[in-house]
């Protein structure tokens, strides 16, 4: 057992303390930089490995489960590069317990069943020791009876709807509530907000953050919703619902549109002179992936609120930040799934080493409390439901397609996937 | 005569036995459970490919809306499974427990009425024959009466299919959304998940195929199917003599629909979901292509098309996943241009006279190619 | 679903939703308008279609790529440089799929539709190897962006009027061109009759080639001018298809006039329903009720009456 994690108290505070977190984080890259000779005494693969997953006493095999093809591919890029440049890092570090990570790319093709398949493939035939994968909530609702049927270890990590928590997922990505309370009460307070407009995409995560986010504006700001609109996958017309935020004039515009439709709609609505830098608009759905495409100046002056930002200032951000440019092109930018995406092999990893493990059982029970101090959006906790403890930010798009952030929650937000009160 | 009169031709008997030793013989003690139930999955496409001969290849109606009637079997079926597997005791965390997962997050009560007669299999049974037939009868009767055909068919059906996700991603608290209907367990009690159980589902599905094959074969062989082929050939000249075309139409799309639904029904059972992305226009155009790599006239070439055509897919999508888009893409385009008749033309064309004296002696091999049936040996269009 | 509006209001409504729907008239007429003359002249199903506006879109961002490097000074215009080059492209592109693939196949047309749909999933597929898979944004001019501010409640974006001056330019050069210039002619008496016209003197392929050349060329420009509003990624032409598709064959294959006309009653239909119902029921709704009047008007609005 590595020391590291005996400092760990499963009902203590919060936040670590403020020295403990910095120690952490400074450590960490200096740590990358060695090569560590610490785990060249690998404990034997029987120990580590009863239940006959691909663990050799050089080698371990995880899963990279994304859709290369298809329209998620887009999306789905970002992940499968951060998650690459993880294990090369966890590698050239020493491995875990001992041995080098290899991994085994599959395409779900934007397929929901190929996605199930190809679970299947990466558990049954290839006997993977954890999978990162899956992306929209439609992949994982297709992956997760295979996880569970065949008891894999799926790292998650995409912001989600909430409503799911599973033995066999790590939910490396925020679930809605920690996404959007925190969000709406910043703007509450800090921009006098009275109305809402929620916008989304028709499907189930934007219609369940808007769920939550109305429960939260009328019960708990008691403040009005003046409008919830729902548009197609894919839609680019946009001109009826602008018309109708123009008559309505809310203090705030809440949009949680995806994929190619927010080009359409952010070009739109500065064609229509809705101003954004007069206009609030906060969205938790536009990345600096999407901004890519959308256009910096179509979109500078909106609020996102999500827990990790390209721009945000600390050391393991840069040293992130540079690393995966070094790997991908200085053209590259990180968006929060990206970053979550690389926490996915770095989790993993920390857990075996807490477990002395590969076992899914095992990683499964010693998950809760693991913490990663290296994490790029500063530091992570994994909960007892297996999603992350983490901050909440607020950042305000740019027109060089970065985000400046401009608040953070003060604590660690508890991830609450089963919320009381707002279903 | 004579030979018209029998259901399966000497040849085609042979055919039938060949397949029938592949997919329960070899396939079975060939693969491990994972790929045989791949299998599985590729041959509920089969289904549809088959009623596609029928209606497309036999009939000359495209429908790229066949989607449609696989996602409302396979609907019909989730639906059943859902319910069961929705019971008070699993969903105990709910707000309203007894109802399925997605109903609840969607703030849902009570059971919509058109869920309750699901909690019945028979219904269940019932409703996977009747709901595409009925609706096909509608489409297929509003269109064909007007004498509408070809191409305005074809993009109507894909406007249908399109319509159809549009409205299955948007009422999610209803159908489950994007998602689809997902965490199927129990079919009365029988846990469908297990290897075992996927090894016994393999071999129902197999035997549905099987009188899939022979229903499709006596509609081909019948009075009915004569009349198809002609229709296609010269419409004007069937309705002149009295037929009325519109009618057979109809039965051919009917036919067709109940297939594809079968087989949505199967494939959810096979495969544990059901999503509205095989209901939308990509996974019918895909469909079709199954049918015409294979072959549009040939029953067994359709079946033969869907399994390599989908092993191609898993395998080169495993490898080469950039290539794959590329590799289907030329398979469109080089079956329409270079092969009309998919494999079954080449298997016609080149193996089978070689093959053919050598099986039946060179004497029969002569007489029977001299009486080739009209409906095996009509041009693609 | 009045009650909440004042009169005023309600005015200013129907007048900037009268305007939404113009833009999106506009987009559907010049989506529509390339695929009709290639479905409507010459019978063919061109399932690419939305492939070769991309092409369009990835061409207009290319140019905007190359002013910003070697010609700043030129920025402002380059989108006019831009939509040529996306005619050309597209056009040529075009030219070269009939010559090598829709020639064989003039008198199989659901089998052209299975061919252009293999050659739409190549594209995507070249488009992803070319320019990756994200989507790609196309900066504009600061002259396109922003609105005229009309009243308090009624602004006219830019890029809306540019769009509807170039389908009007459009549309306007598409009918001379098919109407009174000889080529034309040659084009619509190959139509009616193949054979006789062939036998009059006309080249026969060399018309096809330039048709539906010219119906793709078009398809170029109308992606040309999505940048302006829409998402250019590798598959975002599938997008529009089924849409375009609706319109043709709503207003009448043969006729150019008739996809005016449904490209004006779908977009107003769809732009007021969705101002009172949701984005998602709107289009079920639209294209509803646009099966259903094809169910009871199968040859669309406008037909041309020919004796078969």
């Amino acid at each position: 057992m590595s020391d590291r994690n005996d400092s760990y108290k499963p009902w203590g505070p919060l936040a670590p303390s403020r020295r403990k977190l910095l120690a952490g984080m400074a450590a960490l890259p200096a740590l990358s930089m060695l090569p560590r000779p610490s785990f060249a005494a690998a404990p034997p693969t029987s120990v580590v490995n009863t239940t006959g997953l691909a663990v050799t006493d050089s080698e371990v095999t995880v899963g990279i489960l994304h859709s290369v093809t298809g329209t998620m591919a887009i999306s789905e890029t970002g992940s499968v590069e951060a998650e690459k440049l993880a294990i090369e890092q966890i590698n050239a570090e020493g491995g875990v317990l001992g041995r080098k990570i290899k991994f085994i790319q599959e395409d779900g093709a934007s397929d929901w069943p190929t996605f199930a398949e190809k679970a299947k493939k990466l558990l049954v035939n290839d006997k993977c020791a954890a999978v990162m994968g899956c992306w929209t909530s439609a992949s994982r609702k297709a992956v997760l009876p295979v996880f569970e049927q065949y008891n894999g270890m799926l790292y998650y990590p995409t912001f989600y709807e909430g409503l799911e928590q599973s033995k066999n997922v790590i939910y490396t990505g925020q679930e809605a509530t920690q996404q959007i309370i925190a969000g709406l009460d910043w703007v509450s307070k800090e921009k006098g907000a009275k109305t809402f407009y929620l916008l989304g995409s028709d499907y189930i995560w934007p219609r369940t953050s808007n769920k939550i986010a109305r429960k939260h504006i009328e019960n708990h700001l008691k403040t009005k919703v003046v409008g919830e609109e729902y548009f197609p996958l894919g839609h680019t017309q946009f001109n009826s619902v602008i018309n109708k935020i123009k008559l309505t004039k809310p203090d705030v515009i809440y949009a949680i549109i995806v994929g190619g439709s927010n080009v359409a709609f952010y070009k739109q609505l500065k064609a229509a002179g809705i101003d954004l830098s007069k206009q609030t608009l906060l969205t938790i759905s536009v990345t600096e992936d999407e901004i890519d495409g959308i256009g910096g100046e179509n979109i500078a002056g909106a609020y996102a609120c999500m827990k990790y930002f390209q721009s945000l200032d600390n050391p393991n951000n840069k040293a992130f930040v540079a690393a995966f440019k070094k790997m991908w092109g200085e053209k590259t930018v990180i968006g929060d799934v990206t970053q979550a995406a690389y926490l996915g092999p770095w989790l993993w990893k920390l857990t075996v080493e807490k477990a002395n493990s590969f076992d899914i059982d095992k990683i499964a029970a010693a998950s809760p409390g693991v913490e990663f101090k290296g994490a790029p959006e500063g530091y992570v906790r994994i909960h007892e439901n297996h999603h992350l403890w983490s901050k909440t930010r607020v950042g305000r798009a740019r027109p060089d397609g970065q985000y400046d952030v401009i608040y953070e929650t003060k604590d660690l937000v508890e991830p609450d996937p089963f919320p009381k009160g707002y279903q | 005569m004579n030979e018209n009169a029998r259901l399966f031709d000497r040849s085609e008997l042979m055919a039938l036995a060949a397949l029938a030793l592949l997919l329960l013989v070899i396939l079975p003690l060939g693969l491990d459970v994972f790929r045989l139930n791949l299998v599985a999955k590729y041959l509920t496409y089969a289904f549809v490919a088959i009623g596609l001969v029928l209606c497309w290849g036999c009939g000359g109606i495209l429908s790229l809306g066949q989607g449609v009637f696989f996602g409302l079997g396979g609907y019909c079926m989730a639906m059943f499974l859902k319910l069961e597997a929705s019971s008070v005791a699993n969903t105990k965390i709910q707000s309203t427990p007894g109802i399925p997962d997605f109903m609840d997050w969607n703030q849902l009560t009570q059971l919509p009425f058109f869920w309750q007669p699901f909690h019945s299999l028979t219904f269940t049974i019932v409703a996977i024959f009747a709901v595409p037939a009925i609706f096909a009868f509608i489409v297929g009767a509003a269109l064909f009466k007007r004498q509408v055909g070809g191409v305005y068919f074809a993009i109507i059906t894909q406007a249908i299919a399109a319509i159809l996700t549009i409205l299955i991603v948007g009422q999610q608290g209803y159908t489950g959304g994007i998602n689809g209907i997902t965490d199927l367990r129990t079919l009365k009690g029988w846990d469908i998940r297990t290897d075992q159980a996927k090894f016994i589902l393999y071999f129902v599905e197999v035997a549905f195929l099987f009188a899939t094959v022979v229903a499709a074969q006596f509609v081909r062989r019948s009075k009915l199917g004569r009349i198809l082929v002609a229709m296609r050939e010269k419409e004007d000249r069937v309705r002149f003599s009295g037929y009325s075309v519109a009618n057979f139409k109809i039965f051919a799309f009917c036919i067709a629909a109940v297939f594809a639904a079968v087989g949505g029904a199967l494939f959810t059972l096979e495969v544990g979901f059901m999503s509205p992305s095989f209901v939308g226009i990509v996974p019918s155009i895909e469909m079709v292509i199954y049918t015409a790599v294979g072959g549009r006239l040939s029953i067994f070439g359709a079946i033969y098309g869907t399994l390599i055509v989908n092993f191609a897919k898993t395998s080169f999508s495993e490898s080469f996943p950039q290539l794959w888009l590329f590799g289907l893409g030329a398979l469109f385009i080089a079956v329409v241009l270079a092969f009309p008749n998919g494999l079954a033309g080449l298997w016609r064309d080149y193996v089978q006279p070689r093959l053919d004296p050598l099986l039946l002696g060179r004497s029969a091999a002569a007489a029977k190619w001299a009486g080739r049936s009209v409906a095996d040996g009509a041009a693609a269009e | 679903m009045f009650g909440d509006y004042s009169i005023g209001d309600l005015g200013a409504i129907f007048a900037m939703q009268g305007f939404a729907g113009l833009i999106l008239f506009s987009v559907f007429v010049l989506m529509a308008l390339g695929l009709a003359i290639i479905f409507g002249q010459m019978g063919v199903i061109n399932m690419a279609h939305g492939e070769f506006m991309i092409l369009g879109a990835y061409v207009t961002w290319a140019t905007s790529g190359f002013f910003q490097q070697n010609l700043p000074a030129l920025f402002p215009g380059y989108f006019f440089v831009a939509m040529i080059l996306a005619f050309i492209a597209a056009g040529a592109l075009g030219m070269l799929v009939e010559w090598a693939l829709i020639r064989h196949l003039y008198r199989r047309p659901l089998d052209t539709l299975l061919a252009t749909w293999g050659l739409s999933l190549i594209l995507q597929q070249a488009y992803r190897s070319a320019f990756g898979a994200r989507e790609v944004g196309v900066e504009l001019p600061d002259w396109m962006m922003g609105s005229k501010h009309l009243t308090d409640t009624i602004e006219v974006p830019i890029n809306g009027i540019f769009v509807m001056c170039l389908t009007a330019l459009i549309t306007c050069a598409v009918a001379y061109v098919l109407f009174w210039s000889r080529w034309g002619r040659q084009v619509r008496a190959v139509v009616q009759n193949r054979v006789m016209a062939g036998a009059v003197g006309i080249n026969t392929e060399k018309v096809d080639r330039y048709t539906f050349g010219l119906g793709c060329g078009i398809a170029g420009i109308a992606g040309s001018a999505f940048t302006m509003i829409g998402s250019t990624g590798p598959t975002s032409g599938q997008l529009y298809i089924v849409d375009t598709f609706m319109v043709v064959v709503f207003g009448g294959a043969a006729s150019l006039v008739g996809t005016i006309a449904s490209a004006f009653t779908i977009s107003q239909a769809r732009s007021t329903l969705e101002f009172f119902l949701s984005g998602s029921m709107a289009q079920v709704l639209t294209l509803l009720a646009i099966v259903g009047i094809l169910m009871l008007r199968p040859q669309g609005l406008f037909a041309l009456k020919v004796r078969k």
